[in-house]
């Protein structure tokens, strides 16, 4: 007894039989899962032992999902040399793609009629038809336009010409097409920025005779950061995966060595399941990556900043062990 | 006679079917301080915008220090300013905003610096110097390093008086400066803008606070839907409105 003289009442909580249920489903099918990782199946092939005089015969057992393939491919020199294209691609593209999305963006607000309405037509085709059929339009983009010349328009007339097949390699078109589609979306989520910015801010810069493109550079575009930041690390990671589209021009990106391999060792789905594993990790990191940048640039917008994952476990942890220093049900006296 | 440094002969503005200005006539003189009053929505704010050009007026004429607003007449016809030209008036009249409208991305000392800086090519060092003149001034020193939100609404307001001012202007426009403040706050603000009055600047207040125009002010201005209703000498309008308007306007605010 207290002294406020509330005796300690013994609480019993709901009880939630469903979600016991549901619990319960759930863990005989990642236990299912679990088993299926780590199982083993006959592989087709059997091995024969003497034994006591006697030739004893079984099947060849190998792990169902391949471990040891992946195992033995995951540092493989062509898988690793496929990792470097993946990630030039998805860095050049990104570069090309944050440019366009930042200079179309800047158009389609600009009060010229003509810059705008370039700037919606490039985010309309761009966004409006299929990134792979864009990808082999660029890798056959020779069939259109089979030369490239630096001349007079319209009078034939050419300074310097050179054939398309040799500017837009597998590698080049890649880069172009993906480019142009990112800077498509980009420059959507620079104008979202942009538009976000406070109208005072550009009156305030106006006022004191600072120009349109120095009320742009100096004022609105580094407000505008905070929006524009969170979705580009989404489009970084989207970018990640999507480049393995390039395999349909004979680019040889992690896909494309992995299609390679097994087109020769016929280990489809291990060398598949390696590519996963690759392309998890380094979305993985970026994802890191982001929640720190995104931290960073909260700053001041924010005042008290989202714990980082590690905060999050000790935080935790704490909770866990003051849970267990003061058991439930007894009550500590005060002295008041 | 001298130039007056403003004047507003038949000003009209209209926003899509709005008539917002009908014909303003306003003439404000060298060193003198002129508060606007009225209703809200009667266009004091929009004659303030139209002086320093962040509104373009339809028709009527506005002359800042002689020179016409916004256009050039070269031969009995009206030529617009390029955006140079207009951003070179601009750079000349300086502008304080009911929201204080800081720089978000910039410290105090940054705000006040980027005009002189970018726009009259100041270099860095004198600008820092007359920058900490300005915050002894308006009476905020060891204020630099902070950044707008980390300041409370009168602290800005006079970072932002001080902003203007450090493009040394020869006119000054104070759009409500302190109708966003807490009400302990608004005497730091207008005792800023008293000092100025002081030392002769010349100055156009957009105002609810009576008490401030009747003390500072050399003329008033009272607008009501579009046009001047009436003007005069602040003791004189202010305390015996001839026009019923303004009489049941100030029994309202006062």
């Amino acid at each position: 007894m207290n002294t406020n003289g509330d005796a300690a009442v013994k609480v019993v909580p709901v009880r939630h039989y469903g979600q016991w249920f549901g619990m319960a489903v759930v863990a005989l099918f990642l236990a299912m899962y679990v088993h299926t990782l780590f199982s083993k199946i006959p592989s087709g092939a059997r091995t024969c032992h003497l034994v006591l005089g006697k030739y004893q015969c079984h099947a060849v057992l190998k792990w169902r999902f391949g471990w040891n393939v992946i195992f033995n491919y995951f540092t493989n020199g062509e898988i690793l040399r496929g990792l470097v294209v993946t990630l030039e691609l998805t860095v050049l593209s990104m570069i090309v793609g944050v440019v366009l999305g930042v200079v179309f963006a800047i158009m389609r607000l600009s009060r010229s009629r003509l810059l705008s309405g370039v700037a919606w037509t490039y985010t309309w085709m761009f966004r409006g038809t299929p990134v792979y059929v864009q990808l082999l339009l660029w890798g056959f983009i020779a069939i259109l336009y089979p030369k490239f010349a630096i001349g007079v328009p319209f009078f034939h007339v050419y300074i310097v010409q050179f054939g398309a097949n040799t500017v837009f390699i597998p590698f080049v078109a890649a880069v172009t097409a993906l480019g142009l589609n990112e800077g498509a979306y980009f420059s959507e989520i620079v104008r979202s920025g942009l538009i976000a910015v406070d109208e005072g801010q550009t009156e305030a810069a106006m006022s004191l005779g600072m120009t349109r493109g120095q009320t742009l550079r100096l004022i609105v575009l580094p407000q505008a950061m905070r929006v524009i930041l969170p979705p580009t690390g989404n489009e970084i990671i989207s970018m990640l995966k999507t480049t393995s589209l390039v395999v349909v021009l004979g680019v040889v990106d992690l896909l494309g060595a992995v299609t390679n391999i097994y087109g020769e060792t016929y280990q489809i789905m291990p060398m598949l399941l390696l590519a996963s594993l690759w392309y998890l990790i380094v979305s993985t990191i970026l994802s890191v990556g982001q929640f720190y940048v995104e931290r960073h640039f909260g700053r001041g917008a924010l005042r008290t900043p989202p714990p980082t994952p590690i905060e999050r476990i000790r935080r935790d942890l704490r909770g866990i062990a003051a849970k267990y220093r003061t058991p439930r049900g007894v009550q500590v006296e005060s002295k008041s | 006679m001298t130039q007056p440094m403003v004047e507003a002969v038949g000003v009209h503005k209209s926003y899509v079917g709005v008539e917002v200005l009908k014909g303003v006539n306003l003439t404000v003189a060298r060193g003198e301080v002129t508060c606007l009053i009225g209703p809200s929505g009667s266009g004091k704010s929009t004659l303030l915008r139209c002086i320093n050009h962040l509104e373009k007026h339809d028709a009527g004429e506005l002359r800042v220090d002689g020179e016409l607003v916004g256009y050039e007449a070269r031969g009995g016809k009206l030529y617009e300013l390029n955006d140079r030209r207009i951003c070179d008036e601009r750079s000349q009249i300086g502008m304080v905003f009911q929201r204080f409208n800081l720089f978000q991305n910039l410290n105090v000392l940054q705000n006040i610096t980027v005009g002189p800086i970018k726009v009259k090519d100041v270099d860095e060092e004198s600008a820092k110097k007359r920058a900490r003149e300005l915050l002894v001034r308006v009476g905020l020193e060891g204020k630099e390093k902070n950044y707008p939100t980390q300041l409370s609404g009168g602290q800005q307001q006079r970072v932002a008086i001080a902003r203007a001012l450090a493009m040394e202007p020869k006119l000054m426009l104070f759009d409500e400066p302190t109708s966003a403040l807490d009400p302990e706050l608004v005497g730091e603000v207008l005792d800023v803008m008293k000092d100025l009055a002081r030392s002769g600047m010349t100055m156009i207040v957009v105002t609810h606070e009576m008490g401030f125009a009747k003390e500072v002010a050399d003329t008033v201005y009272f607008l009501d839907q579009g046009v001047i209703e009436e003007s005069g000498d602040p003791k004189v309008v202010l305390t015996s409105p001839s026009s019923t308007r303004l009489q049941s306007f100030l029994a309202k605010v006062l």
